[in-house]
């Protein structure tokens, strides 16, 4: 396909991992944000071509994985009841509760529905105005616009029976908590490129300027991610710190204008939760005044729910860089896809997920001395 | 999660901007998809879709910038020979 498949190219890939190399003198530990470059970097050997000076860790962009338990336990008492129809992405329904996941309660009779687009949500509160049609809206930025534009056409086209289970999360502050940890020791950021898509990256320029930390926007595919850590590799040698863009056939400096205007439409800046992590000031999303009635929350009464979590599961270090997969003993023992002790791996996104995926027998907690991009 | 995918809007209905829908080809699959974000887009575009939306436009120009850097690298002498100098 266009606009992939030249992104793949092995002897391309071993030419910017030779640069890499090339330009590499000291260690330096780099964050890959998003859950998807994530997978891309586990499944093609990403990590493999790169110098053993050179370590990536995995970032919390993975929205499924930093749902608070909370509000997966709100989403399965909404999903229980006979008169709900409930909308979510697939990725959601392994994920588990404090009891619980969405699939069981699917088993269980719930009528629970994967959608590929809010908009197919909305479609069905339009054809089911008997039922109360829930969506439950996680992601970050790049999700927003299109949650923001379900809300704003059913407020438009005065839909009363369609909700939102509103989850929305914010990159920049976590990447800020981050910084900020007396344990962190990530030194350059490989910036979500489909975030940027839509947000552009000038936010990014004070983070990069006040930690002293080079950001690189980064796309989805090998050779963008190889050549992401080539240019913050080459800042962290040079001694700059500065916000750079390696995805420009996708991200403008000011993002998509029209998606920003209605994401202020329809959502306003509040405090979140993240799983694992724990609360972030001004790092979500939130329902504006004017759109409450489509606050499932506030709909079915479940405002003041709140849920500890599990003690076995790392998957906080983990999204912080502070751990990878093969550190947690429960790894491929006790947490597995298919029973999940934490959202890291009941996630097909996350990091946990893709290391039981792709790295599970291999000796993944060392670097394996040469890889093969296929 | 953020996953969206480059295909090519092979047609477009609707003229209000909000509910302008694009029929988007990603190798043999067609899909329909919101266009409500990339107003300037025409049919033959790239758009980049995520759940349902493009959220933007591929930059064709742009898209070559990855090869455009690589032909730098291949000025560089190979391995070993320069060690570590930048």
């Amino acid at each position: 396909m266009k606009y992939l498949d030249e992104y793949r190219d092995p002897a391309l890939a071993r030419k910017i991992s030779r640069a890499i190399h090339r330009i590499t003198t000291k260690p330096h530990v780099i964050m890959e944000i998003c859950g998807g470059q994530t997978h891309a970097i586990v499944k093609f050997g990403v990590d493999v071509l790169l110098p053993g000076q050179i370590t990536l860790v995995h970032g919390p962009g993975c929205p499924v994985c930093v749902t608070p338990l909370e509000l997966i336990d709100k989403a399965l008492d909404i999903a229980a009841r006979p008169e709900v129809i409930f909308c979510s992405f697939g990725d959601m329904l392994r994920v588990p509760g404090s009891g619980k996941d969405l699939l069981t309660v699917k088993a269980e009779g719930g009528d629970v529905r994967i959608v590929y687009s809010p908009l197919d949500a909305l479609s069905l509160a339009k054809a089911n105005p008997s039922r109360q049609v829930v969506f439950f809206a996680i992601g970050f930025e790049t999700t927003a616009p299109g949650n923001a534009m379900a809300v704003y056409q059913a407020y438009q086209q005065q839909i009363k029976n369609f909700f939102m289970l509103v989850s929305h999360v914010l990159v920049p502050p976590a990447m800020r908590a981050i910084l900020s940890s007396p344990q962190n020791r990530v030194e350059g950021f490989l910036a979500a490129g489909h975030v940027c898509a839509v947000m552009g990256y000038e936010e990014y320029i004070p983070i990069a300027r006040e930690f002293k930390v080079p950001i690189v926007v980064t796309g989805f595919e090998p050779l963008d991610i190889l050549q992401g850590i080539l240019m913050v590799v080459r800042q962290l040698e040079q001694g700059r710190y500065e916000v750079e863009n390696q995805y420009s056939r996708a991200v403008k400096r000011g993002g998509n204008a029209p998606a920003q205007e209605i994401i202020k439409e329809v959502f306003e800046v509040a405090p979140r939760k993240w799983r694992g992590v724990g609360d972030i000031p001004h790092s979500g999303l939130k329902l504006r005044e004017q759109y409450q009635s489509f606050d499932a929350e506030g709909r079915f009464g479940l405002s003041g729910m709140t849920r500890e979590e599990p003690e076995e599961c790392i998957s906080g270090l983990i999204l912080q860089g502070l751990k990878k997969p093969g550190e947690c003993p429960a790894f491929g023992q006790r947490c597995t896809p298919q029973h999940p002790l934490g959202a890291t791996m009941g996630s097909s996104e996350g990091a946990c997920a893709a290391y039981y995926r792709y790295r599970r027998f291999t000796d993944f907690g060392k670097p394996r001395e040469r890889g093969v991009i296929s | 999660m953020c996953l969206a995918i480059p295909g090519q809007i092979v047609s477009i209905e609707g003229d209000d901007p909000f509910y302008r829908l694009g029929k988007i080809r990603f190798g043999g699959v067609t899909k329909q998809v919101s266009l409500a974000y990339v107003p300037e887009a025409k049919v033959g575009d790239y758009a980049l879709v995520h759940a349902g939306f493009a959220i933007n436009l591929v930059d064709e120009s742009e898209a070559l910038g990855v090869f455009e850097l690589l032909k730098d690298i291949e000025d560089i002498p190979d391995e070993s020979a320069e060690g570590s100098s930048q």
